[in-house]
């Protein structure tokens, strides 16, 4: 009885520590990002609210929670405010599987690194990305405006076409791994982390997780210039802010992803493992923002053409070298 | 081979940004760090005084003519030497655009623009000026014009005795 409590009781502390770092570094990745903007288009960014601007996050916190929370007249009231929260947890959910660091030993006994450590982890991952969708789609449609329900569309087909792309990458790296749990796929990348031995599938699987991220250049479903906001033109203070949390709660994870399928998750030498883990995340995440400081966003019908004619059968041929490959040297 | 030149111009862009990423951004922070206007700079409006320390203005209306949005206003008047000058001067700054053509107009110099561009204020009665406010001690941007001494009726010198000046004709010379 005891050992059960014992075990809910490290469950949840291991629960609010990675909220806790999540919803901060998604905050954080806010400020970053504007930094970050700033400096390629040589300006400072944000720098009065507190020393270097860091309590930014807070004060566009106050300001987000403090704003008219409007609900279009015409809107499907319950759908409306459903969708932020959506997209928000949906993100925060697949956090779950993800194994920051190496087992812990503490008070003598075994303390795994990750919330959740499914045998399928990689299938709950896809299928919770596959439900973000739900977040920009409803919220499109139930905005009742001919913008939100635009960029919703785009979303929509955006997500689908280029998840078909990220599953297929990730299958050479399950094929090297002969397992769908995360910590097995980075125990497997020991020797060698799988973006060296399979870069394709690592070139496929980063572009399609910036589409999944819907950031630029794949930001079709937002796209401020056509769109006003897209899926959220119509949202306002802390349910805009939850898209927006939800957004860089999606970086982080799909940063997070990378690093596992590719990177080599907590494996590196001297630091600790979770210190390993955060900076290869950040790092992902630094390319995400670099990306948008440097790229145009796509046309419809390019981003169209890039997933179905040139992504999709690329990682198909990749799976299918991969497999005659691994099937030849098993002999 | 297009598609070389399709990554070539995915890849470099990358670099661009990264260069500029660590360059000195050429943002001017405005309250602590700012930047000398050039003397042309159109601001603050300001009247100026001849270089004998007289008033330069004599109130000819022409700046307040020539003014798109009527912000100046004056009253002449003229003192015991003939000499005219404004009674009160006044312009409204809430108005006035800055475009210099009053300072265009003027004849004598006398109103000027300076590069003084802090002036806000939340009441819009503060930035009626009046003459005292107006009015500065130097030259402005020529130290050595002075109406007086080129035109103007005998308030210096007599009528015609100013060195570029010719005395007044005598109509009865033209007489056959």
């Amino acid at each position: 009885m005891s050992e059960l409590l014992i075990t809910l009781l490290f469950i949840l502390v291991k629960l609010a520590v990675i909220f806790g770092v999540i919803l901060t570094l998604a905050a954080y990745l806010v400020l970053a990002e504007r930094k970050i903007l700033a400096r390629m288009q040589l300006r400072y960014g944000p720098n009065r609210v507190g020393p270097f601007g860091l309590l930014q996050p807070l004060a566009d916190l106050i300001k987000m929670l403090t704003k008219e929370d409007v609900v279009p007249d015409q809107a499907d009231k319950w759908l409306f405010l459903l969708a932020p929260g959506l997209a928000a947890v949906t993100a925060l959910l697949a956090f779950a599987v993800v194994p920051f660091g190496p087992p812990l030993t503490l008070f003598g006994r075994q303390i795994p690194l990750v919330v959740c450590d499914l045998n399928v982890g990689v299938l709950y991952f896809l299928g919770l990305s596959s439900l973000a969708v739900y977040g920009v789609a409803l919220g499109g449609w139930a905005s009742n405006s001919k913008y939100a329900l635009l960029g919703a569309i785009r979303g929509l087909a955006q997500l689908i076409s280029y998840e078909l792309s990220m599953s297929l990458a990730i299958v050479p790296v399950l094929l090297s791994a002969r397992s769908f749990s995360l910590t097995d796929i980075v125990m497997a990348q020991q020797g060698l982390p799988f973006i060296v031995v399979h870069p394709l599938a690592f070139l496929i699987f980063l572009v399609s997780v910036a589409a999944e991220s819907k950031r630029v250049p794949f930001d079709l479903p937002e796209a401020e210039n056509e769109l006003v906001a897209g899926f959220h033109t119509e949202y306002s203070g802390m349910r805009f802010g939850l898209f927006f949390v939800g957004e860089y709660i999606n970086v982080i994870i799909l940063g997070s992803m990378v690093t596992v399928f590719f990177l080599g998750g907590w494996l590196g030498p001297v630091l600790p493992g979770f210190v390993w883990f955060g900076l290869k995340v950040l790092a992902v995440a630094f390319f995400f923002i670099w990306m948008r400081g440097t790229l145009p966003r796509l046309r419809y019908d390019q981003l169209m053409h890039f997933g179905w004619k040139i992504l999709i059968p690329l990682a198909l041929l990749n799976v299918v070298v991969t497999g005659g490959i691994l099937l030849a040297l098993r002999g | 081979m297009n598609i070389l030149r399709d990554i070539k111009g995915t890849i470099q862009p990358f670099w661009v940004t990264l260069r500029n990423m660590l360059r000195r951004p050429v943002t001017i922070q405005y309250p602590e760090e700012k930047r000398t206007p050039s003397p042309r700079y159109r601001a603050r409006i300001v009247l100026t005084r001849d270089p004998d320390g007289g008033e330069r203005c004599v109130a000819c209306y022409l700046c307040s003519a020539a003014c798109p949005v009527d912000c100046i206003s004056m009253q002449a008047a003229e003192a015991a030497d003939g000499r005219r000058y404004a009674a009160w001067f006044r312009i409204n700054f809430a108005r006035c655009i800055f475009c210099g053509l009053c300072a265009e107009a003027c004849p004598t110099l006398a109103i000027q623009m300076s590069p003084d561009y802090e002036m806000g204020s939340r009441d819009p009665l503060k930035l009626v000026a009046e003459k005292e406010d107006l009015l500065i001690d130097g030259c402005g941007k020529d130290e050595e014009y002075n109406f007086y001494r080129h035109a103007g009726i005998g308030v210096v010198n007599p009528r015609g005795g100013n060195p570029d000046e010719y005395g007044p004709v005598d109509i009865k010379t033209n007489l056959p």
